[in-house]
C-alpha cells in the first residue's frame, strides 16, 4: 500500500515546497498540498506542518497559525493515531496548538541560527526507528525561536514517557556546540505521549537529496515507511 | 474604553533581549540600570457600555485563547 502524505501551507510558510519534494521523492506516494483555510484533509498517513514564518511570526511564532481553520482537521488526524510532523515553525505551531508540551522561546544568544547542526536520537519512536543509537545526524537549522522550554514537572514527564526524540550534540567539526540554542537539556525534538506527533527544530527536508550537503534527513521518512 | 494588556515572560524564563538592552544602556553610561526585561503591550478598544464582569471575562478569555501563552508568559490588565 502506498504511503500518502500532505503538507499544510500557511501564509509565510517557506519550506512547504521543500517538504513536498521531500515527501514526493522519498515516499513515492500521493502527496497533497493543503492551504490553511481548507476545512477538510484527505485521509493520509503523514501530515507535515512546514517551516517558515507563518503570519510573520506575529504575536508569537506559530500562535496565529495554531488558530487556522485547517487545525481542527490536523488535530483529528493526530487523534486518529496517524503521523504528524512539525518542522521548525511547524514545531512551534504544534506547541501553540497544545499537541506537544512546552514552548519555543528566543535563542539564548539572540542570534538567528542558519547552519548545519548535529543531533542524535534520545528515545526510540516510529520517526527514528532507522537511526542507530549514538548515530550522529547532520541536519540544518534555521530559526530564531528554537530554545525549548518547559517547567520541571513537564520535563520529568517527557523523560518518563520517553518523549524526547532528538537532542543536539557535538558534531564532527571542532567548532560545533553541544547545545546550539540553549534548549532545556539540549532538546531538538519531542513527541506527544502516543508518539505519533513529532516536532523538531532541524530541517530534515533540507538534508535528503544528492545536492544537499547531508542526506541524513532521509532517515525520518525511511523510519515511517519501514 | 481603551484597554491595555501588559504581557511579559514569566520571571524564571531567560529574556535575552532585556540582557542586550541592559548591556547597551550600561555602555551608554546608564550603569545604575539592571535586571532589564522587555515585554509587550497590547492595546484595544471595548464598548463603553460593557459591564465590568463581562469586560474581565472577555479579556481573560482572549488572553487564554490567543494573546498569552501561559506556559511562558503572564499578563496584567492596566487601568
Amino acid at each position: 500500500m502506498s504511503f500518502k502524505s500532505a503538507v499544510i501551507t500557511f501564509p509565510g510558510s517557506n519550506c512547504d515546497r521543500d517538504a513536498l519534494c521531500y515527501l514526493k521523492d522519498l515516499t513515492k506516494g500521493e502527496v497533497h498540498n493543503i492551504w490553511h483555510e481548507e476545512t477538510s484533509l484527505p485521509k493520509v498517513d503523514l501530515v507535515i506542518l512546514p517551516g517558515g514564518f507563518s503570519f510573520g511570526d506575529y504575536l508569537r511564532s506559530g500562535a496565529m497559525a495554531s488558530k487556522s481553520k485547517i487545525i481542527d482537521e490536523v488535530v483529528k488526524h493526530a487523534n486518529d493515531n496517524r503521523y504528524l510532523l512539525g518542522i521548525c515553525n511547524g514545531f512551534q505551531i504544534l506547541t501553540e496548538i497544545g499537541l506537544l508540551e512546552g514552548a519555543l522561546i528566543r535563542n539564548k544568544k539572540l542570534k538567528f541560527l542558519g547552519k548545519n547542526c548535529f543531533i542524535k536520537k534520545k528515545f526510540k519512536n516510529n520517526f527514528n526507528l532507522s537511526i542507530k543509537d549514538n548515530q550522529i545526524l547532520q541536519i540544518p537549522v534555521a530559526h530564531n525561536e528554537g530554545n525549548f522550554y518547559c517547567d520541571s514537572e513537564t520535563l520529568n514527564l517527557l523523560k518518563n514517557n520517553e518523549q524526547i526524540a532528538f537532542e543536539y550534540c557535538k558534531g564532527e567539526f571542532s567548532n560545533t556546540e553541544e547545545n546550539i540554542n540553549g534548549s532545556l537539556e539540549a532538546i531538538a525534538g519531542i513527541t506527544n505521549k502516543k508518539k505519533n506527533v513529532l516536532g523538531m527544530m532541524p530541517h530534515p527536508e533540507r538534508a535528503y537529496s544528492d545536492f544537499h550537503q547531508s542526506q541524513d534527513g532521509r532517515l525520518i521518512i525511511e523510519s515511517l515507511i519501514s | 474604553m481603551r484597554i491595555k494588556i501588559l504581557v511579559r515572560l514569566k520571571g524564571q524564563i531567560l529574556e535575552p533581549q532585556g540582557k542586550v538592552i541592559e548591556h547597551s544602556l550600561n555602555s551608554l553610561g546608564f550603569t545604575e540600570f539592571s535586571n532589564i526585561r522587555q515585554g509587550k503591550l497590547i492595546e484595544l478598544d471595548l464598548p463603553d457600555n460593557i459591564s465590568k464582569e463581562e469586560k474581565a471575562q472577555k479579556i481573560d478569555s482572549a488572553c487564554k485563547k490567543l494573546l498569552v501563552n501561559d506556559i511562558i508568559e503572564e499578563y496584567e490588565v492596566l487601568g
